[in-house]
């Protein structure tokens, strides 16, 4: 009874371990001072968890707001508007920065990447706990600032408002400082891991996509990040010090600001996509049981999309006061940098293709990211086209076609990654009627909320207002809704996964018939990751049958 | 160990970028700012010692000098020559902390600050009709202590790292087989003396 | 496995020495550049003897002359994206059409007075 697998699904053939990574050690004190990437991992997966609720119930704050211009809910006014402003900006602060940054890296990644590459740890393991405490300490200051007053820039903090605003914004921009270094360390680790620790016989072009993914990514976080340091460090000095560099007043340039601001920020955005992407190209060919189509292709693609990233920032600046030619430069670039992203969606396509497809829970979510992340990429187009964005700019247009790549694209691949190495983490098969039903109703209320906006924003809603026009509110009304179908399938999803902890270990070492080399350890993985050193035999995604050895 | 000695290099070459990159965002705003106010950043800096950063200059650069004299000692199993090279490195990180309390005292005497605390002076020529003087001036030296107390804060915890690592290397623990965190520090402190490099002729020179 | 030790060792001490001569050198070269007015040059003159010195040091004192070449990569990614950041906010700045115009009459504090009084003299850069 235990066993119920798919047929593609190999029973372990040596007995479940009785000591693992789990159970090696007891107490809280052996996780607050471990050093194993997979505990690491597992507490990450708790706090970006714990700030994704957190900003969610923020989230529905915001559209509960939105029901009616009035903002009447059972004939009281439900926030003022300097409340909207802080609950909106707190809903951005919380999952950009607490969340989803980190959140596939940090939680998933932590775990996976060793285990991927064959290792028994990553390259810095006790960095690798700074960077969680890090991330801590960064968090409770974020909430200590929400506390004790909180923000009302937005969560780009453009100034003069955010230099010049009362409210805990050195704060806050203090904590992301901090943050942006936990960041910054676990992109320094994963790149020394994925250059040094690789298996024996696993060269470049042998290792998992979801290494390139992560790696991209890393590359990333250490070149873009120092930068939103220092922007922060001169904001909260123009704040303190008066320095005069952003706020005009003192003779500053608030564009400056945005380049400096954006210049981390849009490479983010790809640190936030990069590793859903790498997600994806695990589950598509486990799922559809054939090679990757384009490999290399992929590969190459991940890599180039982290380097373009870093030169198009200017189009979240079109209307901000830039120059034309920088303006026509950026937009121009910007087209550039969709075609790695196009690529790998072909690719993706050309994988189910003629596949031996099965659409279990971790696949629905894969299906979901090829539409919704379509979606989003092409709204992407529509604003870096200078003359459609000149309208659409600040509207709700923007509002979705980011919810649409972040939370469609980056939130659906990492509920996907999470049901796909849960056997792996904890040891226990979830019930997969209930995630499958949890996808469903994410996947419906994730469109009834956002593709709505989409309406809204051509229809000239701008974005981040507290009132609106009376024409607006069917629309508006109609997203609210989609919310509350997105937080009953939140939590349906969440009481499944956890309530699989309840049971006893009954996760076989390879449930999905994975190739890679987690699959090879048992579930969940001793502490040391392999009995003995994996060497690489076979290509990643080679699903012919395994010769019969022993 | 080999490979965990090329591990840690590619950590720290990585960890050097990240401070490169955050240095650097403080260099284009200078650079931008400097656009801005050509004027009034050019008369400002004449108030800096020039003498003094030359003098800090060369502190720096032969302080790199000692600290690469002292991962070669200890590539040679040399304990003594180590622990003395790194001293000679200390030495020198400590003048060139002293120099520079001498330049910020003369800055905080003659009121020469960021803008909200700056104080015109005779040769300010950027003025309005009413005689108050533009915001270039108090922006050039907020940048000026941004970038060098950043500059010397790193020097401070460089020193301390130094101290840490001569304190081991007196007992003992590095050989010709291990010397990985003389070689980290040795990078880290080049690092220091290569955004010297930059700073000098960006603050006190170029006219 | 531990004959490594020897091959890290580089030209000795004869190749630093050099270098820090070098330096030195260009030190006095830039400080004496400093004096003479090149115009336009002058930023120009100083960021390519600084990016010399820089080299230097790169090479020599931080090894990657010998080194594998990865580091290398790391250490020039650093400072080509360093350069991308300023590349584009200067086409951004230089090609504005009232970038100057931003604030004609930047003034605000006065003459040496107490920091008090700068709140009086706000009110005056305002009425600008």
């Amino acid at each position: 009874m235990a066993n119920t697998l798919t047929s593609r699904g190999k029973i372990a053939d040596h007995p479940r371990p009785e000591v693992n990574y789990l159970n090696a050690s007891k107490g809280i004190w052996s996780w607050m001072t471990t050093v194993d990437h997979k505990r690491i991992g597992v507490m990450y997966l708790v706090g970006v968890l714990t700030a994704f609720l957190m900003g969610g119930i923020f989230a529905l704050f915001v559209r509960l707001s939105l029901l009616n211009p009035k903002h009447m809910l059972f004939g009281k006014v439900l926030m003022s508007a300097e409340t909207y402003n802080r609950v909106f900006t707190l809903h951005g602060v919380i999952m950009v920065f607490l969340f989803i940054i980190p959140s596939i890296p940090a939680a998933l990644g932590n775990f996976v990447l060793p285990l991927m590459l064959g290792a028994k740890d990553v390259a810095f393991p006790r960095l690798n706990l700074a960077s969680f405490y890090l991330w801590v300490i960064g968090a409770v200051m974020a909430i200590c600032g929400m506390i004790f007053g909180a923000i009302d820039t937005g969560w780009t903090f453009y100034t003069p408002y955010s230099t010049t605003t009362s409210g805990t914004v050195t704060l806050m921009v203090m904590a992301v400082f901090i943050l942006g270094f936990s960041s910054i360390f676990t992109g320094i680790n994963f790149v020394a891991t994925v250059h040094k620790l690789r298996a024996p016989g696993m060269g470049w072009f042998d290792m998992p996509l979801f290494v390139w993914g992560i790696y991209s990514t890393a590359i990333i976080q250490v070149l873009a990040t120092p930068v939103l340091g220092i922007t922060l460090c001169l904001l909260a000095l123009e704040r303190v010090f008066s320095i005069g560099i952003f706020d005009p007043k003192l003779g500053g340039d608030p564009v400056l600001f945005q380049h400096f601001f954006w210049f981390y920020s849009h490479p983010a955005v790809y640190i936030m996509i990069l590793p859903g992407m790498a997600i994806i190209s695990e589950l598509i060919p486990t799922f559809s049981r054939k090679t990757m189509f384009g490999y290399r292709a992929v590969a190459y693609s991940s890599v180039s999309l982290a380097l373009l990233s870093f030169i198009v920032w200017g189009h979240h600046m079109f209307v901000a006061g830039q120059s034309q030619l920088a303006t026509v430069i950026f937009s121009a670039l910007t087209f550039l940098v969709a075609i790695p992203s196009g690529v790998k969606m072909f690719n993706w396509l050309g994988t189910m293709y003629k596949g031996n497809i099965s659409l279990e829970t971790p696949m629905l979510y894969a299906i979901s990211f090829l539409l919704l992340f379509g979606i989003g990429g092409l709204t992407g187009i529509f604003l870096g086209t200078l003359s459609t964005d000149v309208h659409l700019t600040d509207t709700y247009f923007v509002v979705a076609h980011f919810h649409y790549v972040m939370m469609g694209g980056t939130v659906i691949a990492f509920i996907g990654g999470l049901h796909y190495w849960w056997p792996k983490m904890t040891g226990r098969m979830y019930t997969e009627k209930w995630a499958a039903l949890g996808c469903v109703l994410v996947f419906i209320g994730f469109n009834m909320t956002f593709l709505t906006q989409f309406f809204l924003g051509s229809k000239g809603m701008p974005r981040r207002y507290y009132n609106y026009l009376d024409q607006y509110q069917p629309l508006h009304a109609f997203s609210t809704y989609g919310s509350w179908v997105i937080g009953l399938g939140m939590m349906i999803t969440a009481i499944n996964l956890l309530a699989s902890l309840r049971k006893p270990y009954d996760a076989p070492d390879n449930p999905w018939g994975g190739t890679t080399l987690e699959w090879k350890t048992s579930s969940p993985p001793i502490e040391h990751n392999f009995e003995d050193q994996p060497v690489l035999e076979r290509a990643p995604y080679d699903y012919r049958p395994e010769p019969v050895a022993h | 160990m080999e490979q965990q000695f090329d591990t840690s290099k590619i950590g720290m070459w990585l960890f050097l970028v990240t401070e490169v990159l955050l240095f650097g965002g403080l260099f284009v705003g200078f650079g931008m700012m400097q656009a801005r106010y050509p004027q009034e950043f050019l008369e400002a800096h004449e108030h800096l010692q020039r003498p003094l950063g030359a003098l800090n200059t060369v502190v720096l650069l032969i302080s790199s000098f000692t600290m690469v004299m002292g991962v070669l000692s200890a590539q040679r199993n040399d304990k003594k020559k180590l622990v003395m090279y790194l001293i000679l490195t200390i030495i020198c990180a400590c003048i060139f902390l002293c120099v520079k309390y001498f330049e910020y005292s003369h800055k905080f005497e003659e009121h020469l600050l960021p803008p909200r605390w700056y104080q015109a002076q005779p040769g300010d020529t950027v003025r309005d009709a009413a005689g108050n003087v533009s915001h270039g001036y108090g922006t050039f030296f907020a940048f000026y202590f941004m970038m060098t107390g950043l500059h010397g804060f790193h020097i401070l915890v460089g020193i301390f790292l130094l101290a840490w690592i001569a304190i081991r290397a007196h007992r003992g623990e590095f050989s010709s087989k291990y010397y990985t965190p003389v070689d980290l520090v040795g990078l880290y402190w080049h690092l220091v003396d290569l955004i010297w490099i930059y700073l000098f002729p960006l603050f006190y020179l170029i006219k | 496995m531990s004959t490594h030790e020897h091959t890290h060792e580089h030209g000795g001490s004869g190749v630093y020495v050099k270098t820090l001569l070098a330096l030195l050198i260009l030190t006095i070269l830039t400080v004496a550049a400093s004096y003479i007015d090149f115009g336009s040059g002058n930023v120009v003159i100083a960021l390519l003897i600084a990016s010399i010195k820089a080299s230097l040091v790169a090479l020599f004192f931080m090894h990657l002359r010998y080194e594998k070449a990865v580091n290398a990569v790391i250490a020039c990614s650093g400072f080509l994206f360093l350069g991308i950041f300023l590349m584009f906010c200067f086409i951004d700045f230089d090609t504005r059409d009232d970038a100057k115009a931003l604030d004609p009459q930047p003034v605000m504090y006065g003459p040496a007075k107490p920091a008090g009084a700068a709140a009086a003299s706000a009110p005056a850069a305002e009425a600008k």
